[in-house]
């Protein structure tokens, strides 16, 4: 079922939780609303859920206006961040809960019920359970009784609240994956939170990334990480290091280290050539003991810790200025060949960058590879 | 003293790193046994003094037999009233935010700070067939002072803070998730109160009508004033071991005591059992 939202808006006290702000869902979909705590996503999640009223605005499952809709009418499957399971209730009569409260008229009969639980069970890969109580449960095996029985009454909707944020590293991969087949198996649409990047890009058709009660980008995964439109999303969507330059014979300075405009820029004389922020992502990026006619950015070296494929190296900036440590991603091979050490001084290169300039909301792709050639 | 302070000994000696557990364990042993335990073994001692036989003639006497059975069906209909309304009191003062709550909140305490007499008396005065409320239910036909139905009065009155506070916490941590989880699957408000919220208060709200049923079968200060204590009627058993010591036998108001101690003691520990069974469940210690 599609789900249309428009122009909602939400207050708490004088809390500004969500500014009027509209979304298109399409049947089927899988949309990830991700934002740092407090930016409002939970809000919306709970709002199309109608856990909680909207301020203004309109809400549509389909053609149905569910916005005066209360929760229990909306037929929505809503996964709670901490699963709140019923305690004192088997893991079977959990998921029989909503097929146990329908209306006698549309109440199946007590066999029907027990062969649907015994199907639910089965789907979630914990028939086993069945006479458990959720207090003998692990998380992954709590988040999946849940899941079952949010999908007891076969909703067409399904919200999910930070639905792995309880669950170690290893379960939550399992169970995004297997949450992933199941969408695609039973084909509800789902709108889920999250503050993790990985797990946005990884699950949902697109991804809705918000701060401060408003959207900042909607896009599919590859578009976003591709091209974020803010500053906002590329700073959550993290591994970018920030150089702050002014321009200056050709080369945007920040104290003793510079950087040069690539040729792209150059070409267009003054139009680009401005003062502001370039973005550099970790993997972006030539290392060398000394600097290069491309860039001067003397860096120390404070740490390195090999990461899956990469080795991650933090160095800290040595007579020019910048907010964070900088992390750098070298593939293991480029870094076994240089033997760089702790405290040694390297030298960085980007390849390719992202520039803010100062008066703009939109940033430029910038490249050195293409412009050696 | 000096062979322990070699080098090996010179290592913690306890597991335990919370420090204080001998002294304060054994101040409380003292202090139960000195004024819990010592004072139930005189009951006891001054009852075998009597003889098997004697002992059971006092207990089985029919005017104190008739005592049994109006006390505890005063106590029964009382602590099952508090239980209703105890849980709808702590249900307002929990849910619902209004002006007064705090006020009402500490009024919920006033019976146990009340000397009992003094609420024997108020409401003896207030039910009589002159008082406030006497007046228009003598107009309904309905008596209250000086019939069972004061005794009921009177025990529900100093017992009902029980249910009250033993559900209000239980009530307070309950966590809303669940009654959202509960609405989202298409429950109604009822379905919701019945299947997820009262299971969830069942033992506390057990635990606070069993307090509140031992508590009123040894109430006495404010039963006696509204009672009427009339023989075989509207006599309780507290009376009877009051008339008992006014006629200097001891023996026979011992006796009678331990009778009640031992219904409460007994009660007590099933209460117990089945609260620790039922929250065993919940939280997967079993």
């Amino acid at each position: 079922m599609s789900i249309l939202i428009e122009n909602i808006s939400k207050k708490f006290g004088h809390f500004q939780a969500l500014s009027p702000l509209s979304l298109d869902i399409n049947e089927g979909e899988m949309i990830g609303l991700l934002g740092p705590s407090g930016s409002g996503k939970t809000t919306l999640l709970r709002i199309i859920a109608g856990l909680e009223g909207a301020d203004t605005g309109r809400i549509q499952f389909g053609d149905r206006d569910v916005t005066n809709l209360h929760v229990r009418d909306r037929r929505v499957g809503f996964v709670f961040q901490n699963y709140a399971l019923f305690r004192h209730m088997t893991v079977a009569d959990n998921v029989a809960f909503g097929l146990e409260v329908l209306p006698r008229k549309e109440r199946p009969s007590a066999t029907e019920i027990q062969k649907r639980v015994q199907h639910l069970l089965e789907m979630v890969q914990l028939e086993h359970l069945a006479s458990r109580f959720p207090s003998q449960l692990s998380g992954g095996q709590k988040q999946r009784i849940a899941l079952a029985r949010a999908l007891a009454t076969q909703p067409e909707v399904l919200l999910l609240d930070e639905p792995f944020g309880a669950l170690d590293a290893k379960v939550r991969k399992e169970l995004r994956r297997w949450l992933r087949g199941l969408h695609d198996e039973l084909g509800f649409t789902s709108v889920f939170v999250t503050h993790d990047q990985e797990e946005a890009l990884e699950l949902s058709d697109r991804v809705v990334v918000m701060s401060n009660g408003h959207i900042e980008q909607i896009d599919q995964p590859g578009a976003l990480y591709a091209s974020p439109n803010s500053r906002f999303v590329f700073d959550f969507l993290g591994n970018a290091n920030v150089f702050e330059g002014k321009v200056a014979n050709g080369k945007w300075h920040n104290q003793q280290a510079s950087i040069v405009l690539p040729h792209s820029v150059i070409e267009q004389e003054s139009t680009e050539q401005k003062d502001g922020q370039l973005y550099i992502r970790s993997h972006e990026f030539f290392v060398s003991k000394e600097p290069t006619a491309q860039a001067n950015l003397p860096l120390r070296l404070i740490a390195i810790n090999p990461i899956g494929a990469e080795v991650r190296l933090e160095l800290t900036p040595i007579d020019w200025q910048s907010n964070d440590v900088w992390e750098i991603d070298l593939p293991h091979k480029a870094f076994d060949k240089n033997c760089f050490e702790k405290g040694q001084t390297l030298y960085v290169s980007p390849k390719a960058a992202y520039f803010f300039a100062h008066d703009a909301q939109q940033p430029v792709l910038l490249n050195w590879e293409a412009s050696k050639v | 003293m000096a062979t322990h302070l070699s080098a090996a000994d010179t290592r913690p000696r306890h597991k335990r790193v919370l420090p204080g557990l001998s002294l304060s364990l054994g101040t409380s042993l003292l202090f139960i046994s000195l004024i819990l335990l010592l004072p139930m073994a005189g009951l006891v001692m001054q009852s075998v003094d009597m003889g098997w036989d004697r002992y059971w003639q006092v207990i089985t006497d029919e005017r104190v037999v008739a005592s049994y059975k109006v006390t505890l069906w005063a106590a029964a209909l009382a602590s099952i009233f508090n239980g209703f309304f105890g849980l709808l009191l702590a249900w307002v003062l929990v849910r619902y935010d209004f002006p007064g709550r705090r006020i009402l909140d500490a009024l919920v305490d006033l019976p146990f700070a009340l000397p009992t007499a003094v609420a024997g008396i108020t409401l003896a005065t207030l039910y009589a067939q002159n008082g406030w409320y006497g007046e228009i239910l003598e107009s309904l036909g309905i008596k209250v002072a000086y019939t069972p139905w004061g005794i009921v009065l009177a025990m529900a009155f100093t017992s009902i803070p029980f249910v009250v506070r033993t559900v209000q916490p239980v009530l307070e941590e309950l966590s809303p998730e669940e009654e959202e989880a509960g609405m989202t699957l298409g429950a109604s408000d009822w379905s919701v109160f019945r299947r997820v919220i009262f299971p969830a208060l069942w033992p506390a709200l057990m635990t606070g009508i069993a307090l509140s049923f031992t508590r009123s079968l040894g109430e006495f200060g404010a039963v006696i004033f509204i009672a009427g204590n009339m023989p075989y009627v509207s006599e309780i058993t507290s009376l009877m071991i009051f008339v008992s010591l006014q006629e200097f036998d001891f023996p026979a108001a011992s006796a009678i005591a331990s009778v009640v101690l031992m219904a409460s003691l007994i009660l007590l520990f099933a209460i117990n059992i089945w609260q620790a069974r039922y929250l065993r469940r919940l939280h997967g210690r079993s």
